[in-house]
């Protein structure tokens, strides 16, 4: 049997669908029908890959580390460099899709959430693109972890919003502009950052992001004359996870895992990493999908050292094929990522974004232990720019 | 009859509007909120909307963010709001009581358990904000078997495919949300209400509800006119906010006599 998700309702087995308040229905159901329109069409499709190729500087080489692959001994680590597009990290693919499609919707107004800042930076960068309104809310811990990013959206001209409520990260980043969305439905287009959030997100940022996997699917063979063993991403929400892992779904015979934040460790509670720690099934942001929450479902406050990470849900894909078996999750700890960040500084001149390092960590982990000749391809999602003052507090250096 | 169809049948019989006061469970202690349901009834709700408080309040504005917050900052749970409406319902047997909140704390808890627990304690209606009819088919079941009435929200967005479709799920009554917005905002457009009504009417057979944007004798009078019953929130919300422990149930019956005498006069 394929696979073919989501079904024409939006659905990952039990997970994904539209958990929306009523205002918001009739706009994400306008939303799936114009995706489906465009999505096909030939002019899109070749806008899209013209603002790929000669705005994003797509396809993103596939590198070998040798150097952190001879220093570990085992299996060799090949990097898929979404760090080296336009503004630093995956979020613009999906960015620049959304935006083509909202300024065929003839919206003038474009929304974001955003963690880290890259995927507030990705939109405010393709507002500035197509000369669109950008609005960008950021939780007030993750203005402070990422003051560079602020300033850049800024610049570009983007106006972010501080969220002061619940635990002031990424979540309540979301909250805010669902409540922006409500208000202003008409007007607006919501910029969805990752691959989870009601129908059609998770299938639509997925599709965005499935470049990545398709580059690499020709790449590798261009490379080394076949497919790596496994493919290898951090994930939060999971969009630059999925836009590896889906085209290689049907291709049995590369493994595919994805890395969660491990935070302190899932014994400590303080992670953010939901199939890891088997959490319950939950329905937040839209969505059904595992999520971390006590024992009365109310959410609980997560912990990541990554802000793009620092997510108690999960794209509900990633839960189906979890489920499925077809995908293996993992956690990688905040001093386990750090180790990572360190390690492709000093070995291959390369300084990854802490999302991507909780990937490389993973691939660190295992290639010891396996053969010279297998091959671990890791999605390197972003550069570690925005990283640099988390970095140095941790390290006990004022900046 | 349900407490539901029974109210909306007695009020129809006085030519009066029904009045549907909200405040958040636990808010602003859990001592407060059945004393407080009984002064609600006393200065002249119909119908208690409860809110249940939930972590993440997407479609809510400040001010009932707050008081989910201040509520689950004391342990509020659905288990302990479940209680609540126990306790409610020694002293009251006949009004109306409707679960509002968001569907995740019902989820961790189980359908069946929750609409059975409904049942035994006397919740009437249960409304989820992000459970819209799509997603909702075994969860409703489950509270249609134990006869607690499904609560839908209509919104100005809303086309009259999608009305058609809740028509035929709902039940009790519909809750139409006047504007597009968050809980607590304040442009009330009655023109686009006095247009819609009739819409809704032609598909929904059900006392059709108004609420967000209703802050004072004014707009609730204005709004009942045009409709079935008048729900307000967050202006009463606002009050509890602004009140102390010892004058809280005081101020909260004066205002909503003020509503009532308004929704009256409709």
């Amino acid at each position: 049997m394929t696979y073919n998700y989501p079904d024409s309702t939006g659905h990952f087995g039990i997970f994904g669908g539209i958990y929306m308040a009523e205002t918001l229905i009739p706009a994400v159901e306008e939303l799936s029908r114009q995706y489906l329109r465009f999505r096909d069409d030939p002019e899109f499709k070749a806008e899209f890959a013209y603002e790929l190729k000669h705005y994003v500087g797509r396809p993103s080489p596939v590198y070998h580390a040798k150097r952190l692959s001879e220093s570990l001994g085992g299996a060799q680590i090949y990097l898929k460099r979404e760090d080296l597009n336009h503004t630093g990290a995956h979020k613009i693919n999906n960015a620049i899709g959304q935006a083509l499609l909202a300024k065929r919707m003839g919206k003038k107004r474009v929304i974001a959430e955003t963690g880290a800042g890259m995927h507030g930076v990705a939109t405010a960068t393709v507002a500035a693109r197509f000369g669109m309104e950008c609005i960008v809310y950021m939780g007030a811990e993750d203005i402070q972890r990422q003051a560079a990013n602020v300033f850049r959206m800024k610049l570009l001209g983007a106006t972010v919003v501080p969220v002061e409520s619940g635990s002031r990260t990424l979540k309540d980043a979301c909250n805010e502009a669902i409540r922006d969305w409500v208000t202003n439905v008409e007007s607006t287009f919501y910029i969805f950052g990752t691959a989870a959030g009601p129908h059609p997100y998770p299938m639509m940022v997925r599709d965005f992001q499935c470049v990545i996997g398709n580059e690499a699917k020709v790449q590798m063979p261009e490379m080394i004359g076949r497919q790596p063993d496994a493919v290898i991403a951090c994930v939060g929400g999971g969009s630059n996870a999925i836009g590896l892992f889906y085209p290689y779904i049907e291709e049995k015979s590369v493994q595919i895992i994805g890395v969660e934040a491990g935070g302190h460790g899932i014994a400590s509670g303080k992670h953010a990493a939901p199939l890891t720690a088997n959490a319950k099934v939950g329905v937040l942001h839209g969505n059904k999908v595992y999520l971390i929450q006590d024992e009365n479902g109310q959410i609980i406050e997560t912990h990541s050292i990554s802000a793009g990470l620092d997510y108690p849900g999960v794209g509900p894909e990633h839960c189906l094929l979890k489920d499925q078996g077809r995908a293996q999750y993992v956690a990688i700890n905040d001093d386990e990522a750090l180790a990572a960040f360190d390690a492709l500084c000093r070995f291959e001149g390369i300084i990854p974004a802490l999302e991507s390092s909780h990937a490389l960590a993973h691939a660190m982990k295992i290639a010891p232990a396996l053969g010279k000749d297998k091959v671990l391809l890791v999605n390197l999602s972003g550069r570690g720019d925005k990283d640099m003052n988390t970095v140095a507090n941790l390290k006990g250096i004022t900046l | 009859m349900s407490r539901i169809q029974a109210t909306f049948a007695r009020l129809k019989q006085q030519q009066r509007k029904a009045l549907i006061p909200f405040i958040t469970a636990g808010d602003p202690s859990q001592q407060i909120t059945v004393p407080l349901l009984h002064a609600l009834v006393e200065a002249g709700a119909d119908v208690l909307e409860l809110g249940v408080p939930f972590s993440d309040p997407m479609a809510d504005g400040p001010t009932i963010q707050r008081a989910s917050e201040r509520a689950l900052k004391h342990g509020m749970s659905l288990r302990g709001v479940l209680a609540m409406v126990a306790e409610f319902r020694t002293q009251d047997a006949t009004t109306p009581v409707v679960l509002m909140g968001y569907g995740n704390p019902i989820e961790a808890m189980g359908w069946e358990v929750f609409a059975k627990r409904c049942a035994e304690v006397g919740v009437d209606g249960v409304l989820t904000v992000d459970f819209p009819p799509e997603e909702s088919h075994d969860a409703f079941e489950h509270l249609q078997a134990y006869g607690i009435d499904p609560i839908f929200l209509l919104a100005p967005t809303t086309e009259d495919a999608r009305v058609e479709r809740v028509a035929k799920l709902a039940r009790g009554y519909v809750y139409y949300v006047s504007l597009k917005g968050v809980t607590g905002a304040g442009h009330l457009d009655l023109d686009a209400i006095a247009q819609k009504i009739p819409q809704l009417r032609q598909h929904i057979n059900l006392p059709i509800g108004v609420g967000f944007g209703i802050r004072d004798a004014a707009t609730a009078l204005a709004v009942a006119k045009l409709c079935d019953g008048v729900v307000v929130g967050s202006r009463i919300v606002q009050e509890i906010e602004n009140s102390t422990e010892q004058n809280v149930v005081a101020n909260v019956g004066k205002l909503v006599r003020e509503l009532r005498l308004a929704v009256d006069r409709a």
